[in-house]
């Protein structure tokens, strides 16, 4: 038995304590915004954020994060947050949508962090989420109207 | 106002109409129809009760057919028979229907249809539901148009007999029906009631193009709410009660079948409940994902490798070479191309190699299945429903009509789950069965899975000739080409080959624009044992290359600009040459680049959509290379969406870069070398250029753009990294030669 601390409730969970943070939270918690892409870190569609910081969760044991507060697509509440949801719905930047909570947790950690993002900022930001639709495009446009929106 | 009937609606009611009353039955041109209007003429029924809390009570519906659903609280509900998954088929087709009921946009909702080819068969595949071929606004564009017309007009005969006032005077607007000489007003919901006792029209009015007010304009996508917020629904998310989660150890090679297992370790496994054997393989079947994954790890497995595929890519494309020494089927002849090439002044020679490629969707492939009295019923991102129903009932030993589907979202497909053999929906059925049905389960591929799964673009090897007479027009093209067929032993063969010729195949060379009096295009289509299929527009993945930077390449060998031997030799055909003015026009063609820069420029059809994209590159000293910049012009009809429109062109065109700069599968003898997206690599965020697209304004129907911009853009770059440094490249990913 294990215990997170999800989108501010606790959650006691039968699991494993190698199990990663994604299947505790998709399989155990039953909170399936965060999506599985790849188990190994290297697409971010399961990215949420642990203390603040954008994580990817499949590679995360619980183990390693019990006491933290974690946040994840379906607990965003920050201004910040709501910014960057409301500049992907104007701009229509989802296609098929299955990256895109990772995307957009990558995005409002980035702004989070620089509230006025360069092009090379976002490219380094959010160059570890892939999106096989290639949205790029519209995401790079959307946290600009999201940054701009929130000066 | 009374909307005017022109000729073009007049022909549309009554070719149909005709159809209908000699056939009676859903062929050819009357196979709209022969679906349509059944449900059409059905009576209209009111809905049975619906529960609101504890209080059961009867909501009176409009359901005038199987495509729009009107509810006194004003909500028009169009059920969309096409998966979405990402391509826009939840924005559009709604488009369609509330564009002829003139509904507010706000006030239409999506439900997927279920699996019922009776109703929601796709128009273009005779007695089949399933999405593919960027055929969904396509074949839906008169059938969703009419599905609203028909609504609306039951609307106003409500209003009529309930104002007394002749239908002719009344008009609607945004979902408010009005009489204005009466100065009366009514809502679709308060007429919902009256609307559903009137009879359907077996004849209905479509508008005019120039009276459109939801078509052309951009309205917000139906489904972005929910993708946002992590609400939208994907197989991956289903979760049923006492649901077990399955991970199949696939064999290591294409072919091989599980000999025996030693699930003894597995079983020690917490949350493991079953292993059992299936065809193609052993599942692991356990409470959720970490446990089955854990317990997959440690299961040993024998296989039985005496069937196996063994050979590597490397083989595989000896192989092919060793054939293109031969003429194959002849798939296109005109005029005499070898007497022309005698004749030339100067020929040009080149061949092309394409590697196996995977689909790699961000949602690996993967499907929920339960078996009840009635039959089974499956959650799945479907695309396929007729084939899968067949498949899956033949597994179970149900008729087809057992086989309940629930169409749910697709993280992305890019035509894998549209599966010839219904592969992991067959998978998904075996586990279940095998199990005896005493559980839901849930198959989940991981993405090493989904990546060695197979069903890949197949390899492909392409040689070209052309003949180039003395004043540098080309005279002669030969066109040969080498590659695993997609269709052969699938049950569509017979409907998509012809004359032995795989179509898919040869599409986009077979067919080739430009006037040249003598061209011989031909294919063999040997037997591999790796399991291929469609991947985001089929045979133009690598005819495009092919053709697109062997013209390229003849222009620039005889001294022609690029775009103007293109557009020269597409006399014929406007439309291509329409996109490729366009697209020259506005990325500056011609205007100079500074040196280590290069412009490139490609033209493609498929599927009756026309791409142009110019690419600007930049090379750098170490003959890395990004591509800065794509214009885009595209002609797909009318656009009925067209920030939708873009979307797709952006994102379309952005899928085939990945194949363009990186993304290869190789087999080695037999075992698939790629795992994961470290080296499956695709395109990221910092490598997507700057994209600017511009649609042609057209009254022609409405025809697909899910795929056409994908296989412009690596001829289109090839040809840009030419003009930069003087090298051709004959091969996918692109790679400057040693």
């Amino acid at each position: 038995m294990i215990t997170l601390k999800i989108n501010g409730a606790t959650y006691k969970l039968n699991v494993a304590p190698d199990t990663p943070l994604l299947w505790a939270i998709r399989d155990a918690a039953g909170l399936t915004g965060t999506k599985y892409g790849c188990g190994r870190a290297l697409c971010g569609a399961c990215t949420v954020f642990v203390d603040g910081q954008p994580t990817r969760s499949c590679i995360m044991p619980v183990s390693a994060v019990a006491r933290q507060p974690i946040t994840t697509i379906e607990g965003l509440n920050s201004k910040t947050a709501h910014a960057v949801q409301s500049a992907w719905r104007q701009l229509d930047v989802v296609q098929c949508g299955y990256c895109q909570s990772g995307q957009i947790m990558s995005a409002t950690a980035l702004l989070n962090d620089n509230p006025d993002p360069s092009d090379e900022h976002i490219d380094a930001a959010m160059s570890g989420n892939i999106c096989r639709c290639a949205t790029y495009v519209r995401i790079r446009a959307a946290i600009k109207l999201a940054a701009k929106s929130l000066t | 106002m009374k909307k005017q009937r022109t000729n073009h609606e007049a022909k549309i009611v009554n070719e149909s109409r005709r159809a209908f009353l000699k056939s009676g039955v859903a062929t050819g041109a009357g196979l709209t129809l022969g679906i349509y209007l059944p449900a059409v003429l059905a009576r209209p029924v009111l809905a049975g009760p619906v529960k609101t809390g504890r209080q059961t009570v009867t909501q009176p519906t409009l359901k005038p057919n199987a495509f729009v659903h009107i509810g006194t609280d004003e909500t028009v509900t169009v059920i969309v028979k096409h998966l979405e998954m990402g391509q826009g088929t939840y924005t559009g087709l709604p488009t369609l229907v509330g564009e002829e009921l003139d509904a507010a946009w706000s006030q239409i909702r999506v439900e997927a249809a279920p699996a019922d080819a009776t109703r929601y068969n796709n128009l273009f595949w005779g007695p089949t539901q399933g999405t593919g071929g960027s055929t969904a606004i396509a074949n839906s564009y008169d059938q969703m148009r009419k599905a609203g017309a028909v609504a609306r007009e039951m609307l106003v005969q409500a209003a009529a007999e309930k104002w007394s006032v002749a239908a002719d005077g009344i008009t609607v607007q945004e979902g408010i029906v009005h009489h204005r000489p009466s100065q009366r007003k009514a809502s679709f919901g308060a007429l919902v009631e009256l609307a559903a006792q009137q009879p359907v029209p077996a004849e209905v009015f479509l508008k005019d193009p120039h009276e459109f007010r939801l078509i052309g304009k951009v309205l917000p996508r139906k489904d972005n709410a929910d993708k946002v917020n992590g609400r939208a629904m994907y197989t991956q998310d289903v979760k049923l009660r006492g649901m077990l989660t399955a991970l199949v150890a696939h064999p290591p090679r294409f072919g091989a079948t599980p000999k025996q297992f030693d699930s003894a370790a597995t079983k020690k496994v917490e949350g493991v409940v079953d292993v059992v054997a299936i065809p193609n393989g052993v599942a692991v079947l356990a409470k959720d994902f970490w446990s089955a994954s854990r317990g997959r790890d440690v299961l040993q497995v024998d296989w039985d490798e005496t069937q196996a595929f063994t050979l590597g890519s490397d083989e595989v494309m000896t192989r092919y070479k060793s054939l293109a020494q031969q003429r194959g089927r002849v798939a296109r002849n005109v005029g005499d191309s070898q007497a022309a090439l005698k004749e030339s002044a100067r020929v040009v020679e080149a061949a092309y190699e394409f590697p196996y490629l995977a689909h790699a969707a961000m949602e690996p492939m993967n499907c929920v299945i339960v078996l009840n009295q009635q039959g089974c019923e499956i959650w799945n991102g479907e695309q396929f429903q007729t084939p899968d129903q067949m498949a899956v009932a033949s597994v179970l030993g149900l008729e087809s009509a057992q086989v309940k589907i629930n169409m749910l979202y697709a993280g992305g497909s890019f035509g894998r789950r549209a599966n010839p053999q219904s592969d992991y929906v067959v998978e998904a059925a075996h586990i279940v069965n095998a199990i005896g049905g005493r559980a839901p389960v849930k198959l989940v591929w991981t993405r090493e899975d989904d990546m060695r799964a197979g069903y890949y673009r197949p390899m492909y090897y392409h040689q070209l000739k052309a003949g180039i007479d003395a004043s540098g027009n080309p005279i002669a093209w030969q066109h040969r080409i080498v590659g695993q067929s997609i269709l052969k032993g699938t049950s569509f063969e017979q409907a998509l080959a012809q004359d032995g010729i795989d179509q898919t195949s040869v599409e986009g060379a077979a067919n080739l624009p430009y006037g040249i009096p003598n061209i011989t295009v031909d294919l063999h289509s040997p037997d591999i044992g790796v399991p291929v299929q469609w991947w985001r527009s089929v045979g133009s993945t690598h005819t495009a290359f092919a053709v697109e930077t062997f013209i390229d390449e003849l222009a620039t060998t005889v001294g022609s600009d690029p775009f103007e031997l293109r557009r020269d030799l597409l006399r014929e055909h406007p439309r291509h040459r329409g996109v490729l003015e366009l697209a020259a026009r506005k990325a500056g063609w011609g205007r100079p680049l500074p040196d280590g820069r290069g412009r490139g420029i490609a033209v493609h059809e498929s599927f009756n959509s026309y791409v142009a994209q110019v690419a600007e590159v930049t090379v750098a000293g170490d003959r890395t290379f990004t591509v800065d910049r794509v214009v885009i012009a595209v002609d797909c009809g009318i656009a009925v969406n067209p920030d939708v429109i873009r979307a797709q062109m952006e994102g379309g065109m952005g899928f085939g870069l990945s194949a363009a700069l990186s993304s290869k599968i190789t087999l080695d003898q037999g075992r698939v070398k790629q795992s994961n997206f470290h080296d499956y690599t695709v395109l990221r965020l910092d490598q997507m250029p700057k994209v600017e697209v511009h649609i042609v304004k057209s009254t022609t129907a409405p025809t697909g753009v899910g795929e056409p911009a994908t296989p412009v853009i690596a001829p289109a770059v090839a040809n840009a990294l030419h003009a930069a440094t003087g090298r051709r490249f004959y091969e996918l990913p692109l790679r400057f030669a040693p």
